[in-house]
């Protein structure tokens, strides 16, 4: 018993013949159908070349448009010249002129000697059955389609509106349940022959020129009338893309096609002369004898669709340039940002970098330039700490940072005095993590030997940049985990807050903190807010400062660092 | 986008169209091959001037990569580069001594002779310093990937320019004829681009790089673009605006895609500057036929003068197309 092949044949008719001689000389009979869009003289010489060829024959040319009648047609009347013509034929195989059998011919042969019954057909009913591209999935059995979908796209989809708006249902011929798969089956001469001869076949036939994409239809739903025993896949390997497109094979992939253990893919570019050179002169290509798994093949496929719907997160570039809310990620990793923490503690990116192991920055913000980690001038990715370039566009700036050290922890400083174009885009942001000691800003101020004019001034200017900062940071559609303490209530307690956010950045597991930041000397700190006050400047963000003495629990200018134990 | 606008846009796509159709005089065919042409053909459109050495390189890359035809237009070249390229078997090359400048940076010459010679062909306008890749370009060939658009329907293909630099002075190797540029300028910077929106065309409009790094710090809005779109699926209709940075009609511009996705992109290898750079920058700053007044070459003479190093400690060596894709300089989309 042998298999037999029905070929639907409409471009590349070179690649075609060798695929037909390819399997003529693996002793399967060939039926080839051949668009009719084919001019004649290219045909008739394709003919022509064939006729060395054994058990090669031609079917009546139908015209076959992507999701029309005419493939079934096409497939009907190959069938049933393969039928007729070749008695010893058990199995039907239907492929296309860029399908590439992968294995040995007797194997499939053996493997469907194997299972004299067993129709291969890929069939689901349409009601579980999400995969169909475009929405028309249960509507394409139940409504008429007389336009092209590629010539007359705006009458198809008017005409699509008209029967939905209007409700109009056709009726499903008795007896049939609709299912739908791959249009490439493989089917045994008893359920094929049942289905080409089955006395109501005009009716259904009737019926079916008036689906939308019938290939994938027709056989699909007769197999269930007449099969004894469907094996509901194809054994024809074929990925799709995300708009229903099959995806195209080319020579880089040949190792891969060869771990695929599968029969027949598709589609195979068909310039691709190493495919065709292996798969079909090397008869015994070394595939194995396992059933067929294309495991390895999906995963590539469906990451190729991941990366075209949903992209890198964080990236932006030449080809992926997201609409507001639909960047998958904002960037393209977390982040910490501190405000008032390096102005109340001594050193704190130091320590803060020793105690996370994260890369800590300055104020990345700051007015004259970014100050990078270690001082750098040049970050990762040639990104430069040059103002006027970071300005010129702050968020393309935190986020090319953010892409070009992926894998490691950002941390960096912001206040009021670095640029403020920033804040939106970090508050919106859920990779952001933003810790804000408000007020702290007063202490450089109060450090400083500036005359107190001058500390007036500015400390007014930068409590109203900071409650502008806080406005932003509170308000409801921040994304960012934002927490806020008033300088007075973060000093009663300074190592608990630290280790929430220490956790939370999460870098070296969850140990306790081992050294603790110097704070500041702040004796005198509280009558300098009053004398802020006593000028007319009330400071507020700070919260409230006894004034004398110094506050309770503030350490003095002597104080140890101190472990705290649980 | 309102239909006014759309009007606008119409109608200047035609002003673009008529004005190449008159810059058509400006044009002398030195070697017309153009009935070599077979439907199926993909061309290559450049102009080029004094570009002599690097001509046998760009031939043979863009050879090995499956281009079929060459058109060139020679902006009065006097190193012998003419003869050169009229002599090669699958160049037509038209010569002028027209101003640059007046046919807008040769947009006009090429808007021409694509119009005539490359409708309903895939066409590449590149400039002889840029080499392009794709995804795959080491094992599919050029066909591959256009034959892959034409199956999605897609007709516009976008290749940001990258721009290489050696590691040391610009002028500290010679570059030879039929010697891989990438031999001396094989280093980028990999992350510091930034991306804008041009609301009127819908192209993105992208800076950075080198040279807004180095030339043009001091004033970052007036760097040069680096979003192109060299690889079109020509219609006589069509008209590139500004170089290759945007085409109408503007649908072809839409080369991203906003809602999340990738889509596949590519890459041209800016060669700009090799040992040749300094000469050309001095010699273009006194025709003044560029861009912008030429304040391109302006901030080069004055950038080149002092510390012609454009190598720093995180710039990145040129490996292959695997290395820009994972990057993020360019991408694969759904081609897999």
């Amino acid at each position: 018993m042998s298999v037999g092949i029905v070929m639907l044949v409409h471009t590349a008719l070179d690649r075609a013949e060798d695929v037909a001689r390819h399997w003529s000389r693996g002793g399967c009979p060939v039926v080839i159908h051949v668009d009719k869009v084919v001019p004649r003289k290219t045909y008739d010489a394709f003919v022509a070349r064939l006729t060395d060829t054994p058990n090669v024959m031609f079917s009546k040319r139908h015209r076959c448009e992507w999701g029309t009648w005419g493939l079934v047609a096409a497939s009907q009347d190959a069938s049933e010249l393969l039928l007729r013509n070749f008695d010893q034929v058990r199995h039907v195989y239907l492929s296309s002129g860029s399908c590439l059998p992968l294995r040995p011919v007797e194997e499939l042969v053996d493997y469907l000697n194997q299972r004299p019954r067993t129709d291969f057909i890929e069939s689901a009913t349409t009601a579980d059955v999400p995969w169909t591209v475009g929405g028309l999935d249960q509507e394409r059995f139940t409504m008429h389609f007389p336009f092209s979908w590629r010539n007359q796209r705006y009458l198809f989809d008017r005409l699509v509106e008209l029967q939905r708006a209007i409700g109009f249902k056709r009726r499903m011929p008795r007896g049939l349940v609709p299912h739908m798969g791959s249009q490439w089956w493989c089917l045994t001469r008893q359920t094929l022959s049942a289905i080409l001869q089955d006395p109501e076949r005009d009716r259904y036939d009737r019926y079916f020129e008036n689906v939308w994409i019938p290939d994938e239809s027709y056989f699909q739903t007769l197999a269930r009338k007449y099969s004894t025993n469907i094996e509901s896949r194809s054994l024809t390997l074929s990925k799709f893309d995300f708009q229903g497109k099959p995806h195209i094979f080319y020579d880089d992939h040949l190792q891969l096609l060869r771990r695929s253990d599968c029969f027949v893919a598709r589609k195979i570019w068909p310039h691709a002369e190493r495919l065709y050179g292996a798969f079909l002169t090397d008869a015994n290509g070394a595939m194995s004898h396992q059933e067929p798994n294309p495991g390895k093949i999906d995963r590539i496929f469906a990451k190729a669709v991941d990366r075209r719907t949903r992209g890198r997160s964080g990236l932006y570039m030449q080809s992926r340039y997201p609409n507001a809310g639909w960047e998958n990620g904002v960037t393209a990793g977390q982040y910490s940002v501190f405000q008032g923490f390096s102005d109340l503690f001594q050193d704190f990116e130091g320590w803060l970098g020793r105690a996370t192991g994260a890369q800590v920055h300055g104020h990345l913000f700051a007015p004259d330039r970014a100050e990078f980690s270690g001082g750098q001038s040049i970050l990762n990715g040639a990104l430069s700490d040059n103002a006027k370039l970071r300005d010129s566009n702050p968020k393309g700036f935190l986020t090319n940072l953010l892409w070009n050290t992926r894998g490691e922890r950002q941390c960096f400083q912001y206040g009021p005095h670095d640029t403020p174009k920033i804040n939106w885009h970090m508050a919106v942001d859920p990779n952001a993590q933003i810790s804000v000691i408000s007020g702290a800003w007063a202490v450089p101020l109060f450090k400083s030997n500036a005359n107190f004019a001058e500390i007036r001034t500015q400390a007014a200017r930068l409590q109203k940049i900071e409650s502008k900062i806080l406005d932003v940071l509170r308000a409801p559609d921040v994304k960012a985990r934002v927490r806020i303490w008033s300088m007075a209530d973060f000093i009663e307690a300074p190592m608990e807050p630290l280790q929430v956010i220490i956790d939370e950045i999460g870098q070296k597991g969850l140990r306790r903190l081992a050294e603790a930041p110097r704070l500041e000397d702040l004796a005198g700190f509280g009558q300098f807010l009053q004398n802020l006050k006593n000028q007319g400047m009330h400071p507020y963000l700070m919260g409230d400062f006894p004034v004398d003495p110094a506050p309770r629990n503030l350490p003095d200018s002597h104080r140890k660092p101190y472990l705290i134990k649980k | 986008m309102g239909a006014w606008q759309s009007y606008q846009l119409r109608v200047q796509r035609k002003r673009w169209r008529i004005r190449a159709f008159r810059k058509r005089r400006d044009l002398r065919p030195v070697a017309d091959r153009t009935a070599d042409i077979k439907p199926s053909d993909i061309l290559l459109f450049s102009t080029q001037r004094n570009e002599g050495v690097r001509l046998p390189w760009f031939l043979k890359h863009y050879r090995d990569m499956g281009v079929n035809h060459f058109f060139f237009v020679d902006n009065d070249s006097t190193d012998g580069s003419l003869n050169y390229l009229a002599k090669q078997p699958d160049v037509s090359v038209w010569a002028t001594q027209s101003s640059y400048k007046r046919s807008r940076f040769g947009v006009d010459w090429l808007n021409w002779l694509a119009m005539k010679y490359a409708h309903d062909h895939w066409a590449l306008t590149v400039d002889p310093d840029e080499l392009f890749l794709y995804p795959f370009c080491d094992t599919r060939p050029l066909r591959a990937l256009t034959d892959w658009l034409d199956a999605s329907s897609i007709k516009s293909f976008s290749a940001m320019l990258l721009d290489m630099y050696p590691k040391g002075r610009i002028d500290a190797q010679t570059y030879s004829p039929g010697q891989n540029p990438l031999e001396i300028a094989s280093w980028f910077d990999s992350g510091n681009y930034t991306v804008q929106k041009n609301k009127t065309y819908g192209n993105l409009w992208i800076q950075g790089g080198p040279r807004a790094r180095v030339f043009f710090k001091d004033e970052p809005k007036l760097a040069p673009a680096l979003n192109k779109i060299p690889l079109v699926k020509w219609n006589r209709q069509y008209a590139y605006v500004s170089s290759t940075h945007n085409l109408l009609p503007r649908g072809l511009n839409q080369v991203y895609d906003e809602w999340g996705g990738e889509k596949a992109s590519g890459i041209l290898l800016h060669t700009k500057f090799l040992n040749t750079f300094t000469d050309k920058a001095a010699e273009e700053l006194e025709r003044n036929q560029h861009y912008g007044a030429s304040r391109e070459y302006v901030a080069y003479a004055e950038g080149v003068k002092d510390n012609p190093e454009l190598w720093c400690k995180w710039s990145e060596k040129y490996i292959n197309w695997r290395q820009l894709e994972i990057l993020g300089l360019m991408s694969k989309g759904n081609w897999a």
